[in-house]
């Protein structure tokens, strides 16, 4: 028999390689989902990780993983900072479209006029929006003691409401032949988010992306605020000894990833996406949460995590498209990512002891 | 039949790294009181969770009642009449006493006829105790109450008792042993768990001692003094520490009725608590746990806010400050709960040290924190305070539970307090490492500062205290010098036998 046993200590071997078994494990039972679809599993999985990077269109494919894998990160990294402290901020998708609202309006506001000062206008107002947002729950928790992961849920449907009235009325274009949708950004100079190398992907996002793992390593590492999400995480009464106020603590941590999901999705709006539209979230708020925990909560490993989930985004395309794999199939896929992950991270902290028949009859 | 009730022979029950019990033998008598001697870690538990089917032995034979004895599970062990009275109740606050032991037991009967039995058992062995009583309004002597009566209702023939007198007022420890003692008479045999030595000495019958998972010796404690006792355990001459008596010098700390609400339904408030504390001076506050000795520590080290005017510092009111604020005025304090509460299990013994040391050692600068300087002073700690553990980088869970008391001790120590209030400083600490910490205590005391021990150990409150005042229901009584103090009086002062006159029996 197997029992677990707790480890006296974390394991430093299982922390880093539980990512890469899960990641191993995702490939093993996937390609048995997909072989059970009736599909070439061996083939499945080499669609979805080896031809994005090294196959015949990467050079299509390699500017998208920055493109998709950057919101990710930037979103990420906010919400690992707050997990770590036990404050489970989960509408980083309302807080997302939030940004990309305020930050696209603030932008069309001054349509059509040319200035250098607009982008960082919209950055700031981006920014903003999300945290606002995510002021909301954090208000809330910190005033009347709510729990902030059904709050910050439910203000993503609401987001998802005003987005759609933001498409339909206020921010329509006004010469879009009616169709819902605001201007496209992509065509107004002074508030397009435009590629800082041509073909690469690299837009500000992705430069703000990288600075925001920095930041969050650092901070992590070797500032007090960054020792007080930890502590608060592993111990509140510890935390509390230690003189740390935990409401401030939540208003920081909601705050910061708010406004990350918001710089988030205001670079994606005036970017690659262009619009304000109905069907602008793609699920990056949601996803990202994934790959907070895929990475660790650790930034170096948010950014790992980040690329490799944009990674099966685009190989998921991919083997839609060329295996015909449904796109549930493929949602799967990434699912057991998150399920394998967690399963294994067990062992960080427990170990598998065999028992002989014989105490296990005892123990009964 | 033989004389003998229990008899262990050679068991042996080893850990991963570690030998608990190694060859360990002893018997007990139909109607002995048995002690059972040694320090934390000497392997007392697993020797009592092997009678009690807790655990399983490597190897050797247990005989009871003249037949071989291994039971599988408590359950068995209960059936077969071995009792236990864990130091740590499994109570639920929210219940009645006769619904907590209808819980316990295989087959319970109806609520009253359950009723009747308890106060029976209860009349008969001199434990008063309602069964209809919610056990959250209960003390801790009447909750240990709650789980003898639960054992005697199983009629046991051994009674297991693991420090059953941790939690008790000096009257409430009197009708314990007129309960015991009746309990012997009547033929039970008990296996006394205990470090107190006085008390063994007066109630039990023969002690085997443990030091290392090993049988170091037995002895007839009567016969034995206590210090002798005490030296078999440690296996070294113990040292008992100094002190010089001073002239206590300023005012330093002043409390003027300070009263705090209960954090929780079944919390204890502070009620008018007024004290004044002055430099070079040990004020030893005892009591039963639960009576707000918590509540004190968190209303002085900032984690609770009080109101303005109860909390005096240096004659400025410091009500308003914070846990880090009250640190760089030297007000230091190290809580009770070792883990999660003074220290963060799963962090290194250097983010421990960062914890409660960032401002006072100056491991900060502009918010960034110098590891390099936390780890030196978590390697200071380590050495001064004789802690053993591989190095700083461990987690403090991987310590034991003595070592991370050192380490939490010697962590507000080293930061030079004004001010220093521990509460319960050498709880499950063995009696050397005990024996330091007082000393660093009554060395600090002796620099000019003033120090608030909050302890259960009366013995160790004696010790070192100057002044000695104790905390019932949230109140604290009026401190007077400790040299004076009778245990009677000492007893009065805790509560007495909570509101009982001692055993009618």
């Amino acid at each position: 028999m197997i029992r677990l046993e707790k480890r006296p200590q974390p394991s430093r071997a299982f922390a880093v390689a539980a990512p890469l078994l899960a990641v191993l494990a995702t490939m093993i039972f996937g390609g048995l989902l997909f072989a059970v679809l009736g599909k070439d599993p061996v083939q499945s999985i080499i669609t979805i990780f080896w031809e994005p990077l090294f196959g015949e269109f990467a050079f299509y494919y390699r500017p998208q993983l920055l493109i998709k894998g950057a919101p990710l990160v930037l979103i990420a990294i906010g919400l690992a900072l707050g997990f770590k402290a036990g404050i489970w901020n989960i509408g980083a998708e309302g807080q997302y479209i939030m940004g990309a609202i305020c930050g696209a309006g603030a932008g069309l506001a001054f349509y059509p006029t040319e200035s250098v000062f607009i982008f960082p206008l919209m950055i700031l107002a981006g920014a903003f929006g999300g945290w606002a947002w995510a002021m909301i729950p954090a208000v809330l928790k910190v005033k009347f003691g709510t729990n902030e992961i059904l709050v910050s849920l439910m203000l993503v449907y609401v987001a998802d409401n005003l987005l759609a009235s933001m498409s339909l009325g206020l921010l329509k274009n006004p010469e879009g032949f009616g169709f819902p949708g605001s201007r496209n950004l992509q065509q107004y100079a002074s508030a397009h988010n435009s590629e800082l190398i041509a073909n690469s992907g690299m837009h500000l996002g992705v430069v703000t992306a990288l600075i925001a793992v920095i930041f969050a390593y650092v901070l992590l590492a070797r500032h007090r605020l960054g020792f007080a999400i930890r502590v608060t995480g592993e111990a509140p009464r510890a935390a509390r000894f230690g003189g740390i106020n935990s409401s401030r603590l939540i208003l920081f941590c909601l705050g910061l990833s708010g406004a990350l999901a918001g710089l988030a999705g205001m670079f994606e709006v005036s970017g690659p996406s262009g619009q304000i539209s109905i069907e602008f979230p793609a699920g990056y708020g949601f996803t990202a949460i994934i790959v907070a925990f895929l990475g660790r909560l650790h930034p170096v490993g948010i950014l790992l995590a980040g690329l490799l989930m944009a990674l099966t985004y685009i190989g998921g395309d991919i083997a839609q498209s060329q295996l015909q794999l449904p796109a549930a199939a493929i949602q799967v896929f990434q699912g057991m990512l998150l399920f394998f992950l967690l399963a294994i991270d067990l062992l960080t902290n427990y170990r598998l002891r065999l028992t002989s028949g014989d105490a296990v009859k005892g123990a009964v | 039949m033989s004389s003998s009730l229990l008899s262990l022979n050679g068991l042996t029950k080893a850990y991963p790294g570690v030998v608990a019990n190694d060859d360990v033998s002893l018997e007990i008598g139909r109607g002995e009181i048995h002690a059972l001697l040694g320090e934390n870690g000497a392997g007392k538990s697993t020797l009592v969770k092997m009678i009690y089917g807790l655990v399983k032995p490597d190897s050797g034979a247990m005989t009871f009642n003249d037949t071989a004895f291994a039971p599988p599970d408590p359950r068995t062990a209960r059936t077969s009449g071995v009792g236990m009275v864990f130091q740590h109740f499994s109570l639920f606050d929210a219940l009645s006493v006769a619904e907590n032991i209808a819980l316990g037991m295989e087959n319970a009967p109806k609520m009253g006829q359950l009723a009747a039995r308890i106060t029976e058992v209860s009349d008969a062995y001199g434990l008063p105790l309602a069964p209809d009583r919610i056990v959250g309004d209960l003390s801790a002597g009447e909750r240990q109450r709650v789980e003898i009566i639960r054992c005697l209702l199983q009629d046991p023939k051994l009674l297991i008792m693991d420090e059953p007198t941790s939690v008790l007022t000096p009257q409430e420890v009197a009708i314990l042993f007129e309960t015991l003692n009746k309990l012997r008479s009547e033929g039970t045999a008990i296996l006394y768990i205990s470090h107190k030595l006085e008390e063994i000495r007066t109630l039990c019958d023969n002690a085997t001692v443990l030091r290392l998972g090993k049988v170091v010796g037995t002895c007839v404690p009567a016969e034995t003094s206590a210090k002798e006792m005490a030296e078999m355990m440690v296996g070294t001459a113990l040292k008992t520490p100094q002190r010089t008596a001073g002239t206590p010098g300023n005012v330093v700390l002043e409390l003027t009725g300070l009263s705090v609400p209960p954090a929780s339904a079944f919390g204890m408030p502070l009620r008018d608590v007024s004290l004044t504390l002055s430099e070079g001076e040990i004020l030893g506050i005892g009591g039963v746990a639960g009576n707000g000795q918590d509540e004190l520590l968190a209303a002085l080290s900032g984690e609770t806010r009080v109101r303005a005017g109860m909390v005096h510092y240096l004659g400025s009111d410091i009500a308003g400050l914070g846990p880090n604020e009250r640190r760089t005025l030297g007000l230091l304090t190290a809580p009770e709960e070792r883990l999660g509460h003074a220290a963060a299990p799963d962090m290194s013994l250097t983010e421990n040290a960062m914890l409660t040391g960032a401002t006072r050692e100056g491991l900060q600068n502009r918010g960034f924190l110098n590891w390099g300087k936390a780890k030196g002073f978590a390697e200071r700690i380590i050495e001064a305070f004789d802690v053993r553990t591989p190095g700083p980088a461990n987690a403090a869970r991987s310590l034991s539970g003595g070592n991370l008391q050192k380490f939490v001790i010697g962590r507000e120590v080293m930061q030079r307090p004004n001010i220093l209030v521990v509460n319960q400083p050498t709880w499950g600490v063995d009696a050397s490492a005990a024996a330091a910490i007082r000393q660093a205590l009554l060395d600090l005391a002796e620099g000019g500062a003033a120090l608030i021990v909050i302890s259960q150990d009366l013995d160790e409150l004696m010790e070192i205290s100057d002044r000695f005042a104790a905390l019932n229901e949230g109140r604290l009584t009026r401190p007077e010098p400790a040299a004076v103090l009778t245990v009677e009086a000492i007893g009065l002062m805790m509560g007495g036998a909570h509101g009982m006159e001692v055993a009618h029996v």
